[in-house]
């Protein structure tokens, strides 16, 4: 089967600083991959070259079996890749439930034809991603919440509505920067268990987090990348146990 | 009684305009200062229409909207590629360019002596001929643009603009296609500016670009940002009492030595106090919310 995410020898500079040096991973269907890493090492680069944020500079990206280098970010998403922010981007002063709304793709509403002359058909679709909405907020369990301001809500909560929006877009690619960093414990074993449960919905998930627990608990494969290269790849317990990832977290 | 219809005519057109502008401004965050340029383009369009060609009313008033919506998708698509400040010098050169033209295009647009003697105008064999019937026809046509402008708002589209406005990323990040809802919200705002001009051109029946100066565009935008940027209802409340505050100063009995600048001062000085009490504007994006 072919690898749903793959990338191959990608190379992105900033000004000369190297921020993805020949870089390579194979993300195969359904599983969890972490990308663990220090500072600087170049992990949110490579989500925002995946997702067409920035331009690669040499190197190609495949998602099934389709190159989507330099294509813009909202086309990559369209064709089934979501993914979350490090520094949280959501609609604060919109409702956790409009927010959710926004994010589920190919909305007939959103066509300005369809609102005016098959509003009948616009009214049906958003009640159905309502109730779709309710749903997902359910399964996250935070569905007292889905007509509060995003604002109003705890970091974690809004980490979860984040994670909520990625699951509404239908996305096959779940890229996810840093989901549980920053927030207490119960929530953190909250998302992490929503996380787990995603590749048996045919889901497949990239995550980049600094929590080692958490990495070691989910993912199936875990990458050490460092000054942009991938040094180590493998299943957690030997990468957490390799010499160059120690010598890593403990200087 | 006359200049009571009149003053409800005017409030009619500057309903249309700050509303059309709100939809640019307030719900998709795109300052444009050249929504006096559109209004120009609708009055002019339909002068010259009128003047040239004898061609009804209803078919400038299309013409109008189809070529002030055909100059939106000009200048918004090379425009919108750039954000915030910079778009905004953008629109502000497209102003200053079509007032230059109105201005200097004597032969076309009678220069700064302008168009004189716009004919009435004439729907299905019902001449607009008096106060009261310009007054209904804004009405209907004010309606038109407020209901399209609720639906546009309170549609999923809706949402994808107020979602741009906040965070393009993240509309982006949702598979939106920013740069196309952008344009589209800018020549929908574009053609209701045109139909307001049109009004304006039949009404007055005479136009010249003075009218349609970057003052105007400010004028416009301040309705906007005291009604309440991202509410609709906030521009037509506001449009009103623009429109009327400097009318009602008329009657505060000052010596006419100094009338004309107090008023000035006085507008100037509700728009401050209200700025800083009420930055939100009369009704702000929640006022109807919570």
């Amino acid at each position: 089967m072919t690898p749903a995410l793959n990338i191959i020898n990608v190379n992105k500079n900033f000004d000369g600083t190297i921020a993805l040096d020949d870089f390579s991973l194979e993300v195969p269907r359904n599983s969890i991959t972490g990308i663990i890493g220090p500072n600087g090492a170049g992990k949110t680069t490579l989500f925002n070259v995946i997702t067409g944020f920035l331009p690669l500079d040499s190197g190609k990206i495949t998602f099934n079996d389709k190159n989507v280098a330099r294509m813009p970010s909202y086309q990559i998403m369209r064709l089934g890749v979501a993914r979350t922010f490090q520094q949280l981007r959501l609609i604060t002063r919109m409702t956790v439930q409009d927010n959710i709304l926004l994010s589920f793709q190919n909305q007939a509403g959103e066509h300005l034809k369809n609102t005016f002359f098959f509003p009948g058909r616009v009214k049906e679709e958003e009640k159905r991603n309502e109730e779709k909405a309710t749903e997902l907020l359910s399964f996250m369990g935070i569905e007292d919440k889905a007509s509060d301001l995003v604002e109003d809500l705890s970091y974690g909560q809004q980490k979860m509505v984040s994670l909520a929006c990625c699951l509404a877009s239908g996305a096959d690619l779940l890229l996810l920067d840093e989901p549980v960093a920053g927030i207490n414990p119960e929530t953190i074993d909250n998302i992490l268990s929503v996380i787990a449960k995603l590749p048996e919905g045919g889901k497949t998930v990239v995550l980049i987090e600094h929590n080692m627990d958490a990495v070691m608990q989910v993912c199936h494969t875990v990458v050490f990348m460092d000054e942009g290269k991938k040094i180590v790849e493998g299943v957690p317990e030997s990468v957490r146990n390799d010499p160059a990832v120690l010598k890593a977290y403990l200087e | 009684m006359e200049y009571l219809l009149h003053i409800l005519i005017l409030i009619g057109i500057y309903i249309i305009l700050s509303v059309s502008l709100n939809l640019v401004v307030g719900y998709s965050g795109l300052l444009s200062i050249a929504h006096a340029a559109f209004y120009g383009v609708g009055a002019y369009v339909a002068a010259l229409l009128a003047l040239k060609l004898h061609s009804p009313f209803l078919l400038n008033i299309i013409c109008a909207v189809i070529l002030s919506g055909l100059l939106g998708a000009l200048v918004g698509i090379p425009s919108l590629r750039i954000r915030d400040d910079y778009f905004a010098i953008a629109t502000f050169a497209f102003q200053v360019i079509t007032f230059s033209v109105m201005n200097n295009w004597v032969s076309f647009t009678g220069g700064p002596m302008g168009l004189p003697g716009i004919p009435q105008p004439t729907i299905f064999g019902l001449e607009i001929n008096t106060h009261y019937r310009f007054l209904s026809l804004v009405f209907v046509l004010g309606v038109i643009v407020l209901w399209v402008c609720h639906k546009i708002v309170n549609s999923p589209f809706g949402r994808v603009l107020k979602s741009i406005r906040e965070d393009e990323i993240f509309a982006q990040a949702q598979g939106k296609n920013v740069a196309s809802c952008k344009v589209l919200v800018f020549v929908i705002g574009a053609g209701m500016a045109s139909v307001a001009g049109v009004m304006y051109a039949y009404y007055i029946s005479f136009i010249d670009p003075t009218s349609f100066t970057i003052m105007e565009s400010i004028f416009i935008l301040s309705i906007v940002i005291i009604g309440g940027a991202g509410n609709i209802w906030g521009s037509v409340l506001a449009a009103a009492v623009l429109v009327i505050l400097p009318e009602a100063l008329r009657f505060l009995g000052m010596p006419s030595s100094i009338a004309a600048n107090m008023r000035q001062i006085i507008y100037g000085a509700l728009l401050v106090i209200l700025m800083l009490f009420r930055p939100q504007g009369f009704i702000g994006e929640y006022a109807f919310k919570k």
